[in-house]
């Protein structure tokens, strides 16, 4: 039986009718069509289905959406403006920080919430900051230097 | 697309959302069937996805995520008492327990990632009560107390009574953990925690040690040793305890005391590593845990 729910979607409200067993990453994925939420493990051990909830950083895999009624929350097309990429997502271009590409909307949301909350994190406290994002391609060495370098960016008042 | 490659579906839910306790022990009190108590859901959810766990179509699901009454980190005199659904992310960052008791919050801040710490609560952790739980080994050692409350009763159960075998407690099904108290650390307790895995980030503990010690004019005035990991709960090494008590403080004692609590653990081997493993790690992480203690 549907239940009825309430969600802030990237700053649009959405009225939506969920089954209960629901998980988040399927309403946000499948329903309204945010494909930058990838179904990874589903288990809450991989990190691509990051999304940010209350601007924490959540596995959307482990959350019912009749738990996230009432919440607001953005995925990685909420820090697209008018179509232009965030510095961070620039970063991660310019710095290689993806291959596949598979596990990059997790990390992004992941280091968008981790810059929000610290002032120029040392490169310990960035690698420990994206420890619930798993990446097999590269290494991480370029994912922390796109962070870097953004934080640079964010720093110089280059960031939304 | 509900069925992804060997991951299993969630079973159909009927899903409840108590607004207070009053109405969650109801609630309890009065479904027929098998009913869960749900928060983060990150230990659920995993669960039945490799079939470790699996439920009927219709399971009642009661969910206390972010009930205020289970979410609150308060000291009271000279205990701290935490809600049974607050948060593991909300423990690492408190200024009360970082302030009075660290040595959770650093536990804590080791758990799983940072996602899973913004859903899952310390009450979950407890409640799945994994042999590895690694909120277990710091409260052990803080002597922590669990209020168990149901629709009739309210009552207090020592955490070392509270685990009863891998992933079981003694709560019944009509009873909720509602909080988890312990005393603040006095000036000359010590605390120490490390915890070892196959990897330094996002993994489960392939042991966990947390000490508590208090040192009176160079000898052992009391001592606790908590482990997980090694032996079917969470444990106490209570032989270990007994024989350094009284004791000096010294590296040779510690090293004696540490080879009885290798003597005590009783691992299995698993996918993780193998009971010689743990059992050595035991000694090393102990004599290593208490020897920070004491300096």
């Amino acid at each position: 039986m549907k239940a009825p729910i309430q969600l802030t979607v990237n700053q649009k409200e959405y009225a939506l009718e969920v089954e209960p067993s629901a998980m988040l990453l399927e309403v946000l994925r499948d329903q309204l069509k945010l494909k930058s939420v990838h179904r990874g493990c589903l288990e809450g051990e991989c990190g691509v289905c990051t999304v940010l909830l209350n601007s924490e950083p959540v596995n959307s895999c482990l959350i019912l959406a009749v738990q996230a009624d009432g919440a607001k929350i953005i995925t990685l097309e909420g820090l697209l403006k008018h179509g232009e990429l965030h510095p961070l997502m620039k970063s991660f271009v310019e710095n290689l920080g993806f291959q596949c590409g598979y596990c990059t909307s997790g990390f992004l949301m992941t280091a968008y919430s981790l810059l929000n909350n610290s002032k120029k994190p040392t490169e310990e406290e960035i690698r420990k900051g994206i420890e619930g994002n798993l990446c097999r391609c590269t290494g991480y060495v370029n994912i922390v230097k796109s962070i870097q370098a953004a934080a640079e960016e964010k720093d110089s008042g280059n960031w939304w | 697309m509900k069925n992804f490659i060997g991951s299993r579906v969630l079973p159909d839910l009927v899903y409840h959302h108590p607004r207070d306790m009053r109405e969650a022990l109801g609630l309890l009190n009065e479904i027929a069937g098998e009913c869960k108590i749900i928060s983060g859901c990150t230990d659920l959810i995993p669960a039945i996805r490799r079939g470790a766990w699996s439920f009927d179509d219709g399971l009642n699901v009661v969910d206390i995520k972010g009930m205020k009454e289970l979410t609150s980190i308060k000291k009271d005199g000279d205990t701290i008492c935490i809600g049974a659904a607050t948060r593991l992310s909300e423990i690492v960052h408190s200024p009360v327990i970082r302030e009075h008791t660290p040595v959770l919050a650093d536990a804590v801040n080791e758990m799983a990632s940072l996602q899973v710490r913004n859903s899952a609560t310390i009450g979950g952790n407890i409640c799945t009560a994994s042999p590895a739980a690694d909120t277990a080994p710091p409260l052990l050692v803080l002597d922590a107390q669990a209020k168990v409350k149901s629709f009739d009763k309210e009552e207090l159960v020592p955490l070392n009574q509270f685990f009863v075998g891998p992933g079981e407690t003694v709560l019944g099904s009509k009873d909720i953990l509602t909080e988890i108290q312990f005393p603040i650390l006095r000036p000359d307790e010590k605390t120490y925690r490390i915890k070892l895995g196959r990897r330094n980030a996002f993994t489960l503990s392939v042991i966990s040690v947390a000490t508590w010690v208090k040192v009176k004019d160079g000898v052992f005035d009391s001592v606790r040793i908590a482990l997980g990991a090694v032996a079917p709960i969470p444990m106490r090494a209570k032989n270990a305890e007994e024989y350094l008590t009284g004791k000096e403080a010294t590296a040779q004692v510690i090293d004696k005391g540490a080879k009885v609590v290798e003597g005590e653990v009783k691992p299995i081997s698993d996918v993780r590593a193998n009971a010689e493993y743990r059992k050595d790690m035991a000694y090393i992480l102990t004599k290593r845990a208490l020897m920070a203690c004491v300096n």
